[in-house]
């Protein structure tokens, strides 16, 4: 099979990988050893494999490495730059929403492009945000809660930037889009 | 429980925690091995048939294919995938490669390849001709005479009847039931039918094995049982015990299911075929074809109770299969009347099983161990019986429910495959937890309310109705007089400690509960315990993650190993600090002293001296095991609302009150509970792994096996009620499979008071709402 190049932006550094037309992404960055996207069913149905392809949390088993050229990835590597934890990291230690942490990566994943675009989300909103990603451990309840916790931590610090009610509009019109 | 405890009994993150919130490469697969091969199983596409001729020759050829191994090539070594202590108390009856293919998915060759796409390619070139063999689907008819029998091999052992497919069988009385039921006032008696439930851990079955360079194998997998594997594969590729090495990273979750020695074997043995590393990995499909499943019974109960609600007789018929391979097959029926009935006081019991080979899935360990399949039949007329007797069925319960101070006999007569011993009650929460847990759900007011609503709102024919249930259950704290567990530390210069141990934390917080007993009993931080568990070179024995016995048991051996370093400690502060040593006590990372005189020295202080002056390794081991297994007790209350019209079962609240001993960890404990009744739910109301006529799997998906989502999740309440268990390190009990045993009749039961429909079947549909409601309108 005849390899190709591709150039994508992985959690900031911009990387040259070759591949084969049929690689799925999941392949690929687990082969570039980023072993933080999980295989949990290789269907799109389990969630594990979620990274953020331009902000959007995506199952890197549906897509091909090839379809990635060009974007920006996140993956949970990229997530806690210089070892300082996000406040949904943070958040899933102090809740006990992790257990045999399996699944956490893409539940993190999910949950942050949420708050990136929803800072104040209800329990319902952050239900739907991790409805793609399969968890057997926990029952979800503190993973929602750590979700919810880490939406006010971030509020709190004002990280969010988005604390007026404008603001918060404009995340939801972000969100729908 | 005691406040002054400065780390048992805390919230404390997980020591794997970071680690896992970031990321880092812990799990099996988290490796690159240079030049790793991928192996590939072929799977059976008959539920029962021999293989008549198999030629290899073509996926031999194939460029990049390094191995390929059928039943011609490998020892022929009678065993059981059960990871059980020696002698397994489950047939040997499973070969690693055999000629007869006895369920969808056995194991017909395996290929190792340069990679995936090879190996996948490999299994096409497969050229097999079957002999294709009469097949048993439905458990009814495994026993009859002149039906197919799937075990006819001669060289299987410890099968109960394999002429008529029996693969164990268990009776027992205590009284007399039969006198019992003569002097009932009330007997109720049903057939009740469990589904094929899957773990569904979200990591699937992997495995990677290797040569190392002293030609020793390697076995890096996702396991409960790190100990009894290496001793089966062992056996299996006649290897000295010695030369195999098993490694537990961190688990992506096993419910059970990785209490099975499911990869290792075929792994191993294609390492040693090609000398090359090889990695096996199920796909989501192959887990439902062969890994394990939850064994499916049919349950005939019967309860004889006197009017007041005094329960004079009860007795359990089972009729269970094990699918193709009798893994687990007497142990997990045998909890079945061990762990179910004894809850209720009555001088006389019966408990019989049958537990059957069919051509179907191999059932194995699942959280509950035959106990949610047991408590949804007895349960069910537990609150059957209170609505016939006119009694409150919270009070029916605590009328009948075994007390502190009780002697279980039962549980002596139905040990791990053969006669246990008695159930001491030493600490009971039950009836607090059914005080608790009432409340939580406004119990009283509700049954009320909701009764009086369904009679006033026919008027109005609302299609809604609400109702409210209750199930109780019980488990266990280690196999008695079977589990074990050993635990080693070490003090580092820096007042540290390894704590080292074979236990096998499967995403159980297992690791830091340990790490939380040893430093509450050393003084120190929790941040001072290093963790490496689960590996049989650098880890002392631990029978392994099962039988909620790894608080107990592996605690009880932390707590013994760190009470031998404690005093180690204390003998070389008493020399420094010139002091008794009986004056000395170990806080805050420090030893000091107990009188006015306020001396102290760190542990680092302490460390140094003993290294580099006495020069001696402060370092202890410990093993421990129990003469009983104290039960956890726990109450399940669950709230719904039935549509009337779709049928739709909507679980609004479940509450779980759990007496678990003493919490080591409450945040993690109440994780552990919330997780199984995630799985009870989806137990109760919409997991089914269904079996087409062929003894395919139909739904081997996410998309087509339904686990509720976090959208699928009712409120969940969880109280913890804390009692002090004497056997326990610190009081602790057990906590990890108790919560799973109930929430499915909790939902049944409050079913029946929603609509008055009774459910005999698992899981519980739609469609069986509108047939139940459609039969109650006919009647």
């Amino acid at each position: 099979m005849v390899d190709m190049l591709i150039m994508v932006t992985i959690n900031g550094e911009a990387k040259r990988f070759s591949i084969a037309p049929g690689d799925l992404l999941l392949d690929v960055l687990r082969r570039e050893a980023y072993f933080g996207v999980k295989r949990g069913c290789e269907t799109g149905e389990c969630g594990a494999c979620t990274v953020l392809v331009n902000g959007k949390p995506i199952n890197s088993c549906l897509m091909f490495g090839a379809q990635a050229e060009g974007t920006e990835i996140l993956t949970i590597e990229g997530v806690a730059p210089d070892g300082k934890l996000d406040p949904i990291q943070t958040a899933f230690l102090d809740h006990g929403a992790v257990q045999c942490g399996f699944c956490t990566p893409g539940m993190i994943l999910s949950a942050r492009a949420l708050l990136a675009g929803r800072p104040d989300p209800t329990e319902a909103e952050v239900r739907e945000a991790l409805a793609g990603n399969f968890c057997r451990c926990t029952g979800y309840l503190k993973p929602v809660e750590a979700v919810l916790a880490a939406a006010q931590a971030n509020r709190e610090a004002g990280l969010s930037g988005a604390r007026t009610k404008s603001g918060r509009s404009r995340g939801q019109a972000r969100k729908r889009q | 429980m005691n406040s002054s405890r400065s780390v048992v009994g805390k919230n404390l993150h997980k020591v794997d925690g970071y680690k896992l919130v970031t990321g880092r490469p812990a799990f099996t697969d988290d490796i690159h091995i240079p030049g790793m091969l991928y192996g590939k199983i072929l799977p059976s596409p008959h539920a029962h048939a021999r293989i008549k001729h198999i030629d290899t020759s073509r996926a031999k050829n194939l460029p990049g294919v390094r191995a390929v191994l059928t039943y011609k090539d490998v020892p022929r070594v009678p065993h059981t995938t059960a990871g059980q202590s020696w002698p397994e108390p489950s047939p040997y009856d499973t070969y690693l490669l055999d000629s007869k293919m006895r369920l969808v998915g056995d194991r017909v060759a395996a290929v190792a390849a340069e990679s995936r796409a090879i190996a996948d390619e490999a299994l096409r070139l497969i050229e097999v001709e079957y002999e294709i063999l009469p097949s048993i689907l439905e458990i009814e008819v495994a026993m009859l005479e002149g039906a197919p029998v799937i075990h006819d091999e001669p060289d299987s052992t410890g099968i109960h009847d394999a002429r008529h497919n029996v693969a164990g069988h268990i009776l027992k009385e205590i009284g007399n039931v039969e006198e019992g039921f003569r002097e009932s006032d009330l007997v109720i008696e049903h057939e009740y039918r469990t589904q094929r439930q899957q773990h569904c851990a979200i990591e699937p079955h992997v495995t990677i094995s290797w040569l190392d360079s002293d030609d020793r194998l390697v076995i890096r997998t996702s396991t409960q049982v790190p100990y009894h594997t290496r001793r089966q594969v062992a056996m299996i590729l006649q290897l000295p015990v010695g030369r195999v090495h098993v490694i537990k990273p961190r688990i992506g979750g096993g419910f059970g299911g990785k209490q099975e020695m499911v990869l290792e074997d075929i792994c191993g043995a294609l390492a040693l075929a090609t000398r090359r590393p090889v990695k096996i990995e199920y796909t989501r499909e192959e887990e439902f074809y062969m890994a394990r499943s939850r064994h499916p019974q049919i349950l005939t109960i019967k309860m004889g109770f006197k009017r007041d609600g005094t329960l004079v007789a009860n007795k359990m018929s089972v009729l269970a299969t094990t699918g193709a391979y009798g893994s687990h097959a007497n142990t997990v029926q045998g909890n079945t009347g061990s762990k179910v009935l004894p809850i209720y006081r009555t001088p006389n019991m019966r408990f019989e099983c049958n537990v059957v080979y069919t051509n179907t899935p191999v059932a194995g360990a699942f959280r509950g161990y035959g106990c949610p399949q047991g408590y949804f039949a007895q349960e069910s007329v537990m609150d059957e019986a209170a609505h016939k007797l006119g009694i409150d069925p919270v009070e029916l319960r605590k009328k009948n429910m075994i007390r502190l101070g009780d002697i279980d006999a039962l549980s002596a007569e139905l040990g791990e495959g053969k006669k246990g011993l008695p159930r001491h009650i030493r600490s009971c929460g039950l009836p607090e937890c059914l005080d608790r847990g009432a409340a939580a759900i406004d119990w009283v007011r509700k049954r009320k309310e909701y009764s009086e609503a369904a009679l006033s709102s026919r008027r109005h024919d609302s299609h809604l109705r609400r109702g409210v249930g209750v199930a109780c259950s019980m488990q266990g704290s280690g196999i008695a007089g079977v589990d074990w567990a050993a635990a080693s530390l070490k003090l580092n210069e820096d007042g540290s400690f390894n704590l080292q141990v074979g236990a096998a934390d499967l995403g159980t917080g297992a690791d830091t509960v340990l790490a939380q007993i040893g430093a509450e009993t050393l003084g120190v931080t929790l941040d001072k315990m290093i963790v490496y568990s689960g590996d049989t070179d650098f880890t002392p024995f631990d029978v392994g993650a099962y039988a909620s016995s790894t608080t107990i048991i592996s605690g009880g051996a932390v707590k013994k190993a760190a009470e031998k370093v404690r005093a180690e400690i204390l003998r070389i502060a008493s020399k420094m600090l010139e002091t008794p040593a009986d004056n000395l006590t170990c806080r805050d990372n420090m030893v000091v002293t107990k009188c006015e005189c306020k001396k102290s020295v760190s542990m680092t202080d302490l460390a140094y001296y003993a290294m580099y002056k006495e020069k001696v390794q402060v370092m202890e081991n410990a093993s421990h095991w129990n003469t009983d297994s104290p039960p956890p007790f726990c109450a399940q209350f669950a709230e719904v609302e039935v549509d009337r019209e779709t049928g739709l079962i909507r679980v609004l609240h479940l509450v779980t009150a759990v007496d678990l001993g003493v919490a080591i960890n409450p945040m993690q404990a109440e994780g552990q509970s919330e997780g199984a009744v995630a799985q009870s739910l989806g137990y109760g109301l919409t997991e089914e792994m269904v079996l087409d006529e062929f003894g395919r799997v139909i739904n081997p998906s996410f998309l087509d096996y339904k686990m509720l989502g976090p959208k699928d999740m009712p409120k969940l309440t969880t109280i913890l009620v804390e009692t002090e268990e004497p056997l326990g390190p610190y009081g602790a009990k057990s906590i990890s499979e108790i919560p799973i045993n109930a929430p499915a009749p909790a939902v049944a039961n409050a079913v029946f008071h929603a609509i008055g429909v009774r459910f005999h079947r698992l899981p519980i549909r739609p469609e069986d709402v509108l047939l139940g409601l459609r039969e109650k309108r006919a009647c």
